[in-house]
């Protein structure tokens, strides 16, 4: 028997705003417990909800970038459901009138395109966390409730794993473009939750859909998906059938463990929230976020392989990251030659942040540095060796290039009128070399660029230096 | 201190002329509290700190009309460091870290908050005798209701312990015990008043307003607690008048319209009599008095009994013993920890709505109960409106019956749910309405109901001033108290 998987996503991406979305409380990660809070987020008798008119802006953005229809009439609704972590046993969302709908993406599997279809996306509040202290008691942060997020949720289109897979990183890479979202799963600022069924090939009717959640990075998505497409199907080769479940991804044996078996749908009384009136997001707004959404990736790479002659490979390890094509993009408008900036972030760049482990934007590197060092480089001030001290210091210290080669004397020598006389006295008193030279021994040459080298500390353009010594060479 | 023939103005000029500070009001006030409310029982909390705030404002100098005042908070509205508990067990001991709105405003204008008053448990309720804290006796009838929600208030204004107190109203609470208890009450047009700080009962019903003897004091609050609040997205940004300096008694040529539907076949007729008789001076006044039909009235108890209850449901269930309020000892796990709680601490008739809105909103009867409802409400707010396009005012009786004898419907909840078929309409519509004093019913205050065009509270105003100033209700002392001084 041959079985055909289908796989929709659910993907939440929070929200880069300052504030949470229906609070004035601070949105930031990694803060002490309960220190972005207030009496709103706690769900204190008598607080109501405000609307953050950024928080839904974001989302605009989003499902504007997945080419979805944007609902011009809304409201938000209420999710009832107990947890400790949700202090009004209500989250807001919207329910029957999502942001936007009918989005899609294209994907790329094996060579061949595919697009896949973006059901819906809404705005909605985070929870808090629990956790569950080793002291029998557990505890309630409250500094991510109410953190905004939109939730994408796609069409059973997939079917498998590794379609599910670059899906998860086209829409990432989309989004992160946008600069609505960091989404960062390992910070928890994007989310998956997958659903997997499988039929026989050739069936009309869809099998049961497993719910697989606790992925924590893509590949974990990937090898959930696979491992539960072989365990479905072994299940149905054995005659048995597929629970209508929620199960979890182990990371350490990679395989799903049941989590809960659902029974019929949960109840969660959904209703119109009543205290935020439903508002309109007019055509005219919607039209002002969509003409200055930022350059999304695809157009970027094509840009830089047209318009600034990179490979197309270079393109692309370029516009992986929203960070790193924003830092190309900066440092070639201060004038260094693109290919040259290219060359250096994939090449030095890349080779100190996997060293160091650290992201881009840790570093004191900043776009106008690098463009300034490989000016210097271009027009003969340093050497490419002087050159790799140099971006040591700026990307260590943040030192301004042009300033500190001057201070440190590395500026490169390229000036005849210095150079001239001192290989004119070099060859004085080297004449040994000098009939090598005339015997055909070019090996000679390499002395004598080296006697100059160490008189002048390195700092002699070799260029410079070779035209100047070739030409007084073959004048004796 | 009794306030029984006092006014916020006589007040004011006691303290401008400094015959009085507002230290000595705050102290007889709580004095005289002390006193009547061995009878009454109006408050749950008396603000222990309020001498100390009155010699506060007694320093800075009386300004405005407020300024030095006590008045009485229903406990559902929130006060920063003064216990409120929505009269129930689940909040028996919770400190605010915050206040409502309308206190703000109110205590910024110099006011002094002198405690907190009984009412039904999280206002669900027609005789304050679901509060965890006891019943409220009515100053004319220490055997009978004082009516509710807002039953404390209402009982604490027409005993004179205060001279205005602030209520909710979310389906007649302040206009029913207003009724009852022989005093003026205003629910203001939904989104006149902020509901930041009002502990939820339905958000989209709930209103604040003030009960007083005098319609002119009630003027003067609201003017002060009124107005657009960013906390509150549903509260409305349109100017908030002067009420009190644009009073006027003048009914000449007023249209008033009076729903047959509101002539209920089972209203005590002695009720009726007292309604009709104001009804007659307005006539006498020069207003003309026009018969209309509201015919989906008789749906509107069952349409607000599903929406508020819907509404009730999920607004209470932050009540979960977590972060604060009520906890339930012993147990053993979070489900626990919520049943539990809950269980022991909500009453019974929070219960039964919590049941009955959970029901509602529940996946297989959303569409026949809560989307119902709803639908069945915007076909009425358009019948009240089409009355209002053609008048100014619509008037009723407050009331079906005076105030009853506590205990005689405690049991019946269908009985004292159908108390509120006269009141409920201004909520689901959304309209300013008001409960002024008819007369008496075998020596037992009547009301009389006023409802105007959305944010219109002046004709109101207007109206109430009139019927006051012809038939001086105030004047009368509630029976219970004669001979008490």
């Amino acid at each position: 028997m041959n079985f055909e998987t289908t796989i929709g996503l659910e993907v939440h991406v929070e929200l880069k705003t300052k504030s949470k979305m229906f609070s004035p409380s601070p949105v930031a990660y990694g803060a002490e417990s309960n220190i972005n809070t207030n009496v709103i987020d706690f769900g204190f008798p008598g607080t109501l909800p405000t609307v953050n008119k950024e928080g839904y802006r974001l989302g605009v953005m989003v499902a504007l970038a997945l080419n979805a229809n944007v609902e011009n009439h809304t409201h938000f609704d209420r999710k009832n459901y107990f947890y400790p972590d949700n202090p009004k046993a209500y989250q807001l969302t919207q329910h029957d009138k999502p942001l936007a709908h009918d989005g899609w993406i294209e994907i790329e599997v094996d060579g061949k395109k595919k697009k896949i279809g973006i059901e819906e996306l809404h705005v909605e509040e985070d929870a808090g966390k629990n956790t569950h202290g080793n002291d029998g008691y557990s505890y309630v942060d409250l500094n991510r409730q109410g953190t905004p997020l939109i939730e994408i949720v796609s069409k059973a289109d997939m079917h498998s794993p590794e379609e599910a897979y670059q899906y998860l990183e086209k829409l990432r890479q989309i989004v992160q473009f946008t600069g609505a979202s960091d989404v960062k799963m390992e910070e928890g600022s994007m989310r998956v939750d997958t659903n997997i069924s499988i039929r026989p090939v050739g069936s009309d009717k869809f099998g049961t859909k497993v719910e697989l959640k606790n992925l924590n990075s893509f590949n974990f998505v990937k090898l959930g998906l696979a491992y539960e497409e072989k365990r479905q199907s072994a299940i149905i080769k054995n005659g048995g059938s597929i629970g209508q479940e929620t199960r979890r991804f182990d990371e350490k044996t990679g395989e799903t463990m049941l989590m809960r078996v659902k029974s019929g749908a949960d109840d969660y009384r959904y209703f119109p929230e009543p205290d935020l009136p439903g508002f309109e997001v007019s055509p005219d707004w919607v039209k002002e976020i969509q003409d200055n959404l930022p350059e999304p990736a695809d157009k970027r790479r094509k840009r830089y392989v047209d318009e600034l002659g990179i490979p197309e490979y270079d393109a692309g390890v370029l516009t992986d990251t929203k960070e790193m094509s924003d830092f190309f993009d900066e440092a070639v408008k201060f004038g260094a030659n693109p290919k040259l900036v290219s060359n250096w972030l994939m090449g030095e760049v890349n080779a100190y942040l996997n060293d160091k482990k650290m992201g881009l934007l840790d570093t004191k590197l900043t776009p106008k540095n690098l463009s300034t060092m490989i000016k210097l480089i271009s027009d003969g001030t340093i050497s490419s060796k002087i050159a790799k001290k140099v971006f040591k210091e700026t990307i260590s210290n943040g030192t301004e290039p042009e300033g500190w080669v001057k201070e440190k004397g590395l500026v490169q020598e390229s000036d005849p009128a210095v150079l001239t006389p001192m290989i004119t006295e070099i060859l004085d008193n080297n004449q040994q070399s000098i009939d090598d030279f005339k015997n055909g021994k070019d090996r000679a040459v390499g002395y004598l660029v080296g006697q100059i080298m160490k008189q002048t500390h390195g700092q002699a353009n070799p260029k410079v230096v070779n035209k100047i010594l070739m030409s007084e060479l073959n004048n004796r | 201190m009794n306030y029984l023939n006092e006014t916020i103005d006589s007040l004011h000029k006691k303290l401008a002329d400094k015959e009085l500070t507002s230290k000595e009001l705050t102290e007889q006030t709580l004095a005289g509290i002390k006193e009547t409310d061995k009878d009454i029982s109006a408050f749950i909390t008396v603000n222990d700190k309020a001498t100390e705030v009155a010699q506060k404002v007694d320093e800075d100098g009386i300004k405005g009309p407020l300024s030095g005042i006590p008045i009485a908070i229903k406990d559902n509205i929130v006060s920063n460091g003064i216990k409120t508990t929505a009269a129930s067990k689940i909040l028996y001991n919770f400190m605010p870290v915050y206040s409502a709105t309308v206190l703000e405003k109110l205590e910024s204008a110099g006011a002094i908050n002198i405690g907190k008053t009984n009412m039904d448990e999280f206002a669900m309720g027609s005789s304050t005798e679901t509060s965890f804290f006891g019943n409220t006796h009515n100053p004319w009838n220490l055997d009978s209701v004082p009516g509710g929600s807002s039953g404390g208030s209402a009982a604490a204004v027409a005993s004179g312990e205060v001279v205005a107190a602030l209520g909710t109203d979310t389906g007649g609470s302040i206009r029913q015990p207003a009724a009852f208890n022989g005093i003026f009450g205003i629910k203001p047009t939904y989104g006149r008043v902020s509901r930041w700080g009002i502990i939820a009962f339905a958000s989209s019903l709930d209103q604040v307003g003030v009960m007083t003897k005098r319609v002119e004091d009630s003027a003067t609050v609201l003017s002060t607690m009124a107005g657009h609040d960013y906390h509150d997205s549903t509260s409305s940004e349109k100017e908030v008048p002067d009420y009190r300096a644009n009073l006027n008694k003048d009914m000449n040529g007023v249209k008033i319209a009076i729903p047959k539907e509101f002539w209920h076949e089972g209203a005590d007729p002695e009720v009726i009599q007292q309604v009709n008789n104001a009804i007659d001076a307005y006539k006498k006044m020069g207003a003309t008095v026009e018969e209309v039909s509201l015919p989906t009235l008789k749906h509107a108890v069952e349409v607000y009994y599903v929406l508020a209850s819907s509404e009730a449901s999920s607004n209470l269930q932050r009540y979960d013993g977590v972060r604060y309020g009520f906890r339930a000892k012993d147990v053993k796990n979070i489900k626990d920890l919520f049943v539990n709680s809950r269980s022991e601490g909500f009453g019974d008739e929070v219960k039964r709505r919590i049941m009955l809105g959970t029901f509602a909103l529940s996946a297989g009867a959303y569409d026949a109960y809560f989307k119902k409802a709803a639908q069945v409400r915007t076909i009425f707010i358009q019948e009240m409106n089409e009355v209002l396009d053609k008048y100014d005012l619509i008037m009723g009786p407050s009331t079906t019956s005076a105030a009853f004898k506590i205990g005689a419907k405690i049991d019946d909840p269908l009985a004292m749910y159908m108390n509120d078929i006269l009141t409920i309409p201004a909520n689901l519509a959304g309209l300013p309405a008001a409960s002024v004093p008819a007369g008496l019913a075998n020596g037992m205050p009547v009301g009389l109901q006023i409802m105007a065009k959305p944010f219109n509270e002046q004709a109101i105003f207007n109206a109430a001033y009139a019927l006051q100033e012809e038939n001086k209700f105030y004047e009368k002392i509630p029976t219970a108290l004669k001979g008490e001084d």
